[in-house]
């Protein structure tokens, strides 16, 4: 506890007394830069000149086609459900894995991964093995005129399989690197368990929370292999913004495909920028308390 | 060792804290429903074959190379990844220059990019006439429609994994440490290799094993990239697309397990290893 | 007591709800699932459908489509996709479909024409000025020309392509299936890229620039040089080709539950109408009905897969499958 908090007041000091010489500096950058360069922008760059290589007009007349229109809801519908279930589970999950010791436990972190490595192509696969008309719930399902696959709710499902161990990744390090001192003291002093919760833990994992779900929902948004499997591409229905670029690239429609794909880009960046800001902000006020 | 380890895990079983039934509860139940049980399915119908079939599905020729193929290229992509990672992480975290925040977000592209665009574009940059490939080309290499095309896509996907593992342990490093290192003689280099290195080796395996594993189970942005050459440039993910083609749902998922269990041997090995290697440090 | 009433008030609500909705059924959707080239037909199609249907029965009809590879597609339909018609690129695929209990047996003989209401053959796209002067399967073998063709495995477009070249040389001067597995032996050794479905090759030829040669559908080459220039590309039609014919039918078990089947089996019949035949000649299918005119090259000689290849399940079996011949010539093919 004590060396994290001499650390963070180090670093928003700014005191650094060891570091390398300029010209190291210099070069590791510039390396850094020309791969992220030759691997990152390169592409962003590629995506952007072909979006608009018609101009702002067709750009803006790509992204007003009703197909487009109704795939960026779907695709925002499916996140705003996916989002936030996972983030419930992820939540709760850390809890128990980072402040609990059991037997097993690397086990479950290493089965909360598993969605991860999954290919795509088996985690839109296994929906169709369990809900398809062949699959286990297939003959009950349509005695009951039930949809799942092909249809709004297995999107939504394959999208919270493939993004499930967002969240929960990025909080299960974060609190066990914090231990549970704070939370132990806070019981002791006679806090209820949910009390504990959230005045103590959640105000120490809120970047974790917020970094999570910021990459869930990129994911989940830019999600393509998954959704492709278990939607049925029927136009302006079940066609998700990356199914609907793939349909535009294939209709030799580029201009309109990398219009659209710019959007998720888009999406990224913005979000990306949002969340540094916003932490910048919470870093100076952490910094004018301490001074205060 | 002995009595401390005991002490430790006597000490954390009495935990004061309260709430481990329900949560733990929660989480298995959204585990089972969401992962196990959909990934049961696989495993059940790839059970209904026999040992041969399923020998014969997963071990043809053809398969092989696709393995070979796959893995091979994941591990390189994610050895890539491991190397530059950890340097733009560091870059990220220590050295202040104009653009940082712009350059942080963009890290996270791969995962917002729809895997198809990325496949496209990339394709499209390292192509023979592409902005990248153009200039490869004279010198007799080859970028799309050649495994190493497989090699770009993978570690495109797999970047972020590495950056956003390591990225937070820098940020922690305690300044002590280094300057105590520096203060007993030892160079910024000596430094690096024997005391902060050793301090994030752990998070960079995670970030390799992420990066790797996913790599292995990529489809969307590498069928664009890669030529799909049976025996060449053919990837695993293909083949059991291929296998759904002809309708041979218990061929693919007989495919897809091997996939699953590599994936999670993997994945269990480097969590195992990190465990450890976090109570070495201890 | 309260809670019973609330119960009865939503019942009720409920029933005239389903009222309106039966009293408004006039408005009719239906799901056509099709494979990647039909994209511009059928948009076209649809229009006209639902005005044909709509003055004809006051009934106003939407078609909603799904574009996909024809093997994905099929897979769909049998998974649950509640497709009311389906319209393919082969008999094979509809064939699997129909193995399910989907569609009743002998379902190709429903329409005429082995219910394909339009026909297509494979052809050659070529860089402008045919500089590698290919104008027949053979000129595709010869060393230094490089072909481009989509996957036979994952590609029903593909397997039309296999097919005609095997095609080709099984009808040369003492052709038998040596002969012809060597000639399709030499021409995939000329192919440097397998891309899994037809647009992906496409794009491959035009905007990667790869391949002498695109061997396509004759209606995707057609709208490849009108979406793309026709200053770039042309088009070659080969003196013998393949005769392709993608068939379409209804989905029995869907528009019996749904209760479409009649407006279903109508959308399918207008096809062979002279206005369906009409779109379908304007988006370079090759009509049926002789006597509406066509813009495409006669072709001499036509290979069918029924006499050719003792038809899709046989040809399927033998070339295409784990194991078959397709598989041999690539893995023997020693590719480095």
């Amino acid at each position: 506890m004590s060396s994290t908090t001499e650390n963070h007041t180090a670093r928003h000091n700014g005191i650094r007394t060891v570091g390398e010489p300029a010209i190291v500096r210099w070069l590791l950058t510039a390396v850094a830069m020309a791969f992220l360069a030759l691997f990152l922008a390169l592409p962003l760059a590629a995506v952007f000149s072909q979006a608009f290589e018609k101009g702002w007009q067709t750009y803006l007349a790509a992204l007003k086609e009703p197909d487009t229109l109704a795939a960026v809801k779907l695709t925002l519908l499916t996140a705003a459900v996916a989002v936030p279930f996972n983030l419930a589970f992820g939540v709760v999950a850390s809890w128990a894995i980072a402040k609990f010791s059991f037997p097993g436990k690397n086990l479950l972190i290493t089965l909360i991964d598993l969605p991860f490595s999954v290919s795509p192509v088996i985690s839109g696969l296994i929906y169709v093995l369990i809900f398809g008309r062949q699959g286990w719930l297939g003959p009950w399902l349509e005695a009951h005129d039930l949809k799942i696959i092909f249809a709004v709710p297995g999107i939504i499902l394959a999208t919270v399989f493939v993004t499930f161990p967002f969240i929960a990744r990025e909080l299960i390090p974060l609190m066990e690197s914090q231990g549970k001192d704070e939370e132990e003291a806070a019981i002791v002093l006679g806090a209820s368990g949910l009390q504990t919760f959230f005045r103590v833990t959640l105000p120490n994992i809120r970047w974790g929370i917020i970094y999570g779900v910021i990459l869930c929902n990129a994911r989940a948004m830019g999600e393509f292999g998954a959704v492709s499997v278990v939607s049925g591409h029927i136009r302006g229905m079940t066609n998700t913004v990356p199914l609907q670029v793939e349909i535009l690239y294939n209709e030799y429609n580029y201009t309109a495909a990398f219009a659209v794909a710019s959007l998720l880009a888009l999406l990224a960046l913005v979000t990306l920028v949002v969340k540094s800001v916003a932490e910048w902000n919470v870093r100076r006020q952490m910094k004018s308390q301490e001074r205060g | 060792m002995g009595p401390m380890r005991v002490m430790k895990i006597l000490k954390c079983t009495k935990s004061v804290l309260p709430g481990f039934g329900p949560t733990m509860g929660y989480t298995l139940l959204y585990l089972s429903l969401v992962v196990l049980i959909p990934l049961s399915a696989l495993l059940l119908k790839a059970a209904g074959l026999s040992w041969g079939e399923f020998l014969g599905a997963v071990a043809a020729p053809r398969v092989l190379a696709s393995y070979r193929v796959t893995f091979g290229a994941a591990l390189a992509a994610a050895g890539i990844n491991a190397v530059f990672g950890v340097l733009v992480a560091w870059v990220l975290v220590r050295y202040p220059f104009p653009g940082k925040r712009l350059v942080d977000a963009l890290v996270d592209l791969p995962f917002a990019l729809p895997t198809a665009v990325a496949g496209i574009t990339l394709a499209t940059v390292y192509s023979a006439n592409g902005w990248v490939g153009r200039h490869l080309e004279p010198h007799g290499i080859k970028v799309a429609f050649t495994p190493l095309g497989i090699v770009v896509a993978m570690t495109f996907i797999g970047l972020p994994f590495v950056v956003r593992t390591v990225q937070p342990v820098i940020e922690e490093l305690d300044a002590e440490i280094e300057e105590a290192a520096a203060c007993l003689g030892a160079s910024r280099w000596q430094t690096f290799r024997r005391v902060l290195f050793p301090l994030l080796a752990p998070s960079v395996l995670t970030g390799f094993a992420l990066a790797f594993a996913r790599g292995v189970g990529e489809y969307g942005s590498i069928i664009f990239i890669a030529g799909n050459m049976p025996m060449v440039s053919e990837i695993t993910p293909l083949i059991i697309i291929t296998k759904l083609e002809q309708y041979d749902y218990a061929g693919a998922t007989a495919v897809a397990t091997v996939m699953l269990v590599a994936s999670f041997v993997m994945l269990l090995v480097i969590n195992m290893l990190q465990k450890w290697s976090r109570r070495y440090a201890e | 007591m309260k809670m019973g009433k609330v119960t009865t008030l939503l019942a009720g609500l409920l029933a005239t709800l389903g009222v309106a909705t039966a009293a408004s059924s006039a408005e009719i959707t239906l799901l056509n699932v099709s494979y990647d080239p039909t994209r511009e037909l059928y948009s076209d199609y649809n229009i006209a459908f639902a005005k044909y249907w709509q003055k004809k029965s006051g009934d106003r009809v939407t078609v909603k489509q799904s574009h996909g590879g024809a093997g994905k597609q099929a897979r769909a339909v049998i998974d649950g996709l509640e497709a009311d018609v389906v319209t393919l690129a082969l008999a094979y695929d509809i064939d699997a479909i129909a193995e399910k209990g989907l569609i009743k047996p002998g379902w190709q003989k429903e329409l005429p024409h082995n219910s394909s209401p339009y026909t297509s053959t494979i052809v050659f796209l070529v860089r402008k000025g045919n500089p590698k002067q290919v104008r027949n399967w053979d000129d595709l073998v010869k060393p230094g020309v490089s072909v481009i063709t989509p996957n036979p495995k994952t590609s029903g477009g593909a397997r039309w392509n296999y097919l005609a070249a095997w095609g080709f040389a099984l009808h040369q001067k003492g052709g038998n299936e040596a002969k012809a597995r060597e000639f399709v032996t030499k021409l995939f050794k000329n192919v440097p890229v397998l891309d899994s479905g037809a647009r992906g090759s496409t794009n491959t030829f035009v905007q990667r620039g790869l391949g002498d040669v695109l061997l396509a559908w004759e209606n995707e080459a057609f709208l490849a040089i009108n979406e793309l220039g026709p200053d770039k590309f042309e088009i070659v039609t080969p003196p013998e080709s393949i005769l392709a014919e993608p068939p379409v039918t209804v989905i029995d078990k869907v528009v019996d539950k749904r209760g479409t089947r009649k407006v279903a089996e109508e959308y399918l019949k207008y096809l062979y109408s002279d206005e369906g035949q009409k779109i379908a000649a304007r988006h370079y299918y090759r009509p049926i009905n002789a006597k509406i005119p066509t813009k495409l090259a006669k072709i001499k000689k036509f290979y069918t897969i029924d006499k050719d290849f003792g038809g899709w399940r046989s040809a399927q079996k033998i070339h295409f499958a784990d194991g078959g011949v397709f598989d041999q010539i690539v893995g023997a093919g020693g590719r480095k």
